[in-house]
């Protein structure tokens, strides 16, 4: 699989790191822990189509980038910088 | 079977002679042989025994499809089992062993097994040893007791001990079009393709290229095909575009296009300095070109086993690519045509055809005519329902045979031969098609699987297509390297060959079922009975059938046994074969070393972080462990010291006066900006805004989830500029959750984060003179407790060098980490020693470092294991009630508050023994045989100068509570139990006056 780093070009995803999901809230840090905080923390959405998630570039610029993938097919159909991004 | 070298043919160097051994017997062979056609020229007929039967095995095939002659190469100490003899190319001092026969290959006393057939047929480990025990030889206690011995009687190969020293490396390439196979189909897409000026690579797994064509003994433009093949690789090898990798095997296709290949450096001759002997490629290709052939397929008969029953393309080959005759008197068996061309091929190069016998009542002319021009006597409508020999074929018996119903009416006869050459028809070799995805597709006229659509980038030509004929794969060969490079098709006249016009669909007979032991799967000596026996009792499935019979499970992965096996499930079924299904093929197409794949992840080629210090280190008698990637000091060995009188002998003197060690691993990330305090409240358990400058203060991060994460001093160097220090293993970690949290969670911080760890080299000197040995070499700066008071910082120069000092304690000693630029490290670390002599200042190593850490109960990444909390730690005085901060939600739940949690304790030996971590405490003695109920186990341990004691730290339940009490330690693996008393884990200096002097 190939992510196309707006910084770097197309790079192998031997150079990324996952991050996890992209459509999470962090709930606000002051409330205590309770389903919101749950929700955060430990449920995933196991989406099969098009997904939104976070990937480093941990071998390369180390910027955050929300990429959307389709876990079916992997293909990817947008890349874009999370400092920048509108989500 | 009695093969011999033909006075002509094959592409050998016959005159230079390579000598090998097998089973320590001296054989000869020429540059140029596999090891099977080496053995087959000096007449070997036995090659192993096979799996559950031990019968006796000769060579099958050709190639990567062999499911018999597997044997086990020896390379001095290191042992290589079931590699394919059909797949090593011989060299001088080449020592190969034959594998599962006891005591030798010609007399084994496992061949009883074949007269108890009965007992090893489809699912016998399943009827017999699973279950509940009833009666005396059934259930899974009976399979303990006869596992030692099944173990030992069926197998293969027996792996070595010994280390694999030979070089592994990987590569990663780039190309416009890989082409993998390089036979007629493979040659001219890589030349249309490489006409466009792209960049191409053509695989082959062989040492030669030209693939069928080394063999088949038909005319391409004028010249013998192994003549075109090579002159054409030759061409393309000539150009600047095109790389050709020989003994290389594209094992797996995966996304993004993607192929992984394995190609043998150095298998087949000596490696070169600094040569690996596997290389794994990772290549990255634009389009790929599929040209990889096809597999031919036996006919299941019985006796179908026996050494000299070979695959009829595979007798051809050996006599047209290595000039060996597989026998002298060879009969052919087939349900179609390309097995007369093998017939020809073999009586040109000197054999004797003693019969054709084919199942089918007509034939084509061309066949017909190459039948007559062996001389053999033709049987057509006839099979082949036996054969006899001991350790090799002496005859065949035929029967009439009606291909309609399977049917055999009259008498047999007996034919004499010493080679049954077999040919069932030929599978196209769609391995790495049904791995790139999509379901294979039944051809009815070929009888063959071909490949699904393609559902990536590649193209497919020749056989592999189901193309079968020489003139449709060069056809299909060019068009496919044109549409890979977006050209359009050449006008210009393909080659040309000149072959006899045989029809290439075979029959649609897969068995002969006539009495006696038919075998579909030779590897895992699965019968045709096998197959439909599972029928019976219920397997429908084709994956149950497999897993059942393990029908294509060996390390063949079933290439000549899938399709005739389907085909005697679906008749058993009364269904058609696509109505039974195939099974999708996975990584990889053929065995890959483990080495290859391992590569730079081990051995030489693994990174190695060092410090500046390093050398000094090694020089000065440390004995180095690796922690991650970094090497630091175990111990500072005296000559006979163990390693336990070294530490102990380190850790005394720190506490005694004074010591050094080496803290550049620690992980150091600069944070910078006008947010930096803000954003380390949040991400530290406790406040670090309110941090003076030029002063540091110990820190605790949590996971979002309420658990410890990693612990450090950060020191803020400037108003806006933090220098923090993490564990050496978890700095990676660490930085990429400060970055995470940064760019993702709150993007609005002006905070700049910089990994620093290889820019600043670390030494920390503690002891009571520590202060004193600092005094002796610093300038530029006062060292005293006014100017360097407890967490202060101060900035000077020793021996020339900028410094930064920081006064903190690990060891719960008086103590200084001194840090200086890396390329200053081996200066200031000298300059330290030379200071530090008045004072018999001794470097010491990560042992005593762990035990003065044990001794004052500071946690590590052994404490900090993922699963406690920072109550469980005593470190709840650190939780900041000010403010929020990760993990500050999350860490009061129930579940991370409760009582009974194991919490960190101090524990002290009282049979004065050493014990080891991960040993268990229980709360009073007991049978060893019966450990049970824990209470915690040991995270660390050593023996403690300071307390005369050997001590540990322990995770257990309810902690506190137990300080004082007894309790009794438990380690059945290291047989180690004794008493224990349980105390505070501050068991050394608990008021920190030392620290503090």
């Amino acid at each position: 699989m190939l992510i196309g780093c707006p910084y770097c070009g197309p790079r192998d995803v031997g150079e990324f790191t996952y991050q996890g999901d992209a459509n999470r809230k962090r709930p606000d840090p002051a409330s205590p822990a309770g389903a919101e905080w749950e929700r955060y923390v430990y449920e995933r959405t196991n989406t099969a189509g098009e997904h939104r998630e976070y990937w480093q570039h941990s071998g390369g610029c180390r910027a955050h980038l929300v990429v959307t993938r389709n876990t079916v097919t992997h293909a990817i159909s947008s890349v874009t910088l999370v400092r920048g991004d509108d989500a | 079977m009695s093969g011999r070298r033909a006075n002509a043919g094959g592409q050998v160097d016959r005159t230079r002679t390579i000598r090998f051994t097998f089973d320590g017997k001296p054989m000869t062979g020429h540059p140029g042989d596999t090891l099977a056609s080496a053995l087959l020229a000096g007449g070997v007929s036995v090659v192993g025994r096979s799996f559950k039967y031990h019968r006796p095995r000769g060579i099958f095939s050709a190639g990567v499809d062999e499911p018999s002659a597997l044997v086990t190469v020896v390379n001095g100490a290191v042992r290589e089992p079931n590699v394919p003899a059909t797949a090593i190319d011989i060299f001088d001092g080449l020592v190969v062993e034959s594998q599962n026969r006891f005591p030798s290959l010609g007399f084994d006393i496992g061949a009883v097994n074949g007269l108890f057939g009965g007992l090893f047929s489809a699912g016998f480990y399943y009827k017999t040893f699973m279950g509940p025990v009833v009666g005396p030889l059934k259930g899974t206690r009976f399979w303990m007791l006869c596992e030692w011995f099944i173990r030992r009687a069926a197998g293969l190969g027996r792996a070595g001990h010994a280390t694999d020293h030979a070089r592994y490396e990987r590569m990663n390439a780039f190309c416009d079009v890989l082409v993998v196979g390089s036979g007629p189909a493979g040659l001219m897409a890589a030349r249309a393709a490489a006409a466009s000026g792209k960049q191409v690579m053509l695989a082959e797994q062989d040492p030669l290229p030209g693939g069928s064509a080394r063999s088949s003994g038909e005319t391409i433009d004028g010249m013998p095909a192994a003549e075109w093949a090579a002159r054409v690789a030759g061409e393309l090898a000539a150009m600047e575009n095109v790389r050709i990798l020989p003994r290389t095997t594209v094992w797996g296709y995966y996304d993004g296009n993607v192929l992984a290949a394995l190609e043998r450096v150095s298998d087949h001759r000596p490696a070169e300095k600094g040569e690996p002997r596997h290389r794994h490629w990772v290549i990255r290709a634009g389009r790929v070109v599929l040209s990889t052939g096809a597999f031919e397929r036996p006919l299941v008969f019985p006796g179908n086993d026996r050494p000299g029953v070979m695959l009829a393309g595979a007798a051809q080959r050996y006599a047209g690519a290595f000039g060996v005759l597989p026998g002298e008197r060879i009969a052919v068996f087939a349900n179609n045509d390309t097995a007369y061309r093998a017939a020809a091929a073999l009586h040109r190069a000197g054999a004797r055809i003693a019969a054709i016998v084919d199942v089918r009542r007509e034939v084509s002319a061309a066949a017909l005519a190459l039948a007559v021009e062996t001389g053999a006597e033709h049987l057509p409508g006839h099979a082949v329902v036996a054969t006899s020999g001991g350790n090799a074929l002496k005859d065949i018996s035929v029967q009439r045979f009606d291909a309609a119903t399977g049917a055999l009416p009259g008498e047999t006869r007996r034919i004499e031969a010493d080679c049954l050459a077999v040919s069932g028809g030929w599978s196209p070799a769609i391995h790495l098609a049904s791995q790139a995805g999509g379901a294979a597709r039944w051809d009815e006229r070929l009888q063959a699987f071909l490949p699904p659509e393609p559902s990536k980038p590649w193209l497919g030509a020749g056989a592999f297509t189901g193309a079968f004929t020489t003139q449709e794969a060069i056809v299909e060969g060019l068009a496919a390297g044109a549409a890979a490079t977006g050209q359009k098709p050449s006008r210009r006249k393909p080659p040309q060959v000149e072959t006899a016009d045989l029809d290439v669909a075979p029959a649609p007979v897969f068995e002969i079922d006539a009495k006696g032991k038919a075998f579909v799967d030779l590897q895992h000596d699965v019968t045709a009975e096998d197959v439909r026996l599972a029928h019976r009792e219920g397997f429908v499935s084709v994956e149950h059938l497999k897993r059942y019979t393990t029908l294509g499970m060996a390390t063949d992965q079933g290439k000549t046994s899938n399709v005739p096996g389907l085909a005697i499930m679906a008749r058993a079924a009364g269904k058609a074969i696509p109505e039974v299904g195939t099974t999708r093929f996975r990584p990889p197409f053929s065995a890959v070393s483990l080495g290859s794949l391992a590569a730079e992840r081990h051995g030489d080629l693994r990174p190695e972080r060092l410090t500046p210090m390093h050398d000094w280190h090694a020089e000065h008698g440390a004995r180095m462990l690796a922690a991650g990637l970094w090497f630091r000091p175990q111990i500072y060995g005296l000559p006979g010291e163990t390693v336990e009188q070294a530490y102990v002998r380190e850790a005394a003197a720190v506490r005694d006066s004074v010591g050094f060690v080496d803290v550049s691993t620690l992980g150091k990330i600069a944070v910078q900006g006008p947010d930096a305090g803000e954003f380390l409240d949040r991400v530290y358990t406790n406040m670090f805004s309110t941090l003076s400058v030029g002063k540091a203060r110990y820190g605790l991060m949590l996971r979002e989830d309420g658990l410890a994460f990693d612990d450090g001093t950060t020191w803020r160097l400037g108003e806006h500029e933090f220098l923090m220090t993490t564990t050496t293993a978890n700095a990676g970690k660490v930085m990429q959750h400060l970055e995470y949290l940064l760019d993702i969670v709150w993007p609005e911080l002006r905070v700049h984060l910089t990994s620093v760890t290889d820019q600043w080299a670390g030494a920390a000197v503690a002891g009571p003179k520590a202060r004193a040995v600092l005094a002796a070499c610093v300038t530029g700066t006062a060292v005293d407790n006014e100017t360097l008071p407890f967490m202060g910082i101060v900035r000077g120069e020793i021996d020339g060098a900028p410094v930064t000092i920081c006064r903190l304690s690990f060891s719960g000693e008086m103590a200084f980490e001194v840090y200086c630029g890396a390329g200053h490290g081996l200066q200031v670390w000298e300059a330290l020693m030379e200071a530090g002599k008045p004072f018999g200042m001794v470097p010491y190593g990560l042992e005593a470092l762990g035990t003065l850490r044990i001794e004052k109960g500071h946690v590590t990444g052994s404490e900090i294991d993922g699963r406690t909390t920072a109550r469980d730690l005593h470190l709840d005085w650190m939780l900041s009630k000010k403010k929020p901060f990760v993990g500050s939600a999350m860490m009061d739940r129930e579940g991370l508050t409760a009582p009974e949690r194991l919490q960190l304790v101090g524990v002290v030996a009282l049979d004065n023994r050493a014990f080891g971590n991960g040993a268990h405490l229980v709360e009073a003695q007991q049978d060893p045989a019966d450990p049970h109920g824990s209470i915690g186990h040991v995270t660390a341990n050593c023996f403690s100068p300071a307390l005369g004691r050997y001590v540990g730290l322990a995770l257990v339940k309810g902690g506190k509570a137990r300080h004082g009490s007894r309790a009794w330690l438990s380690d059945p693996l290291r047989k180690r139990f004794g008493p224990v008393e349980i105390v505070s884990h501050h068991m050394f200096d608990p008021e920190g006056s030392r620290m503090h002097g």
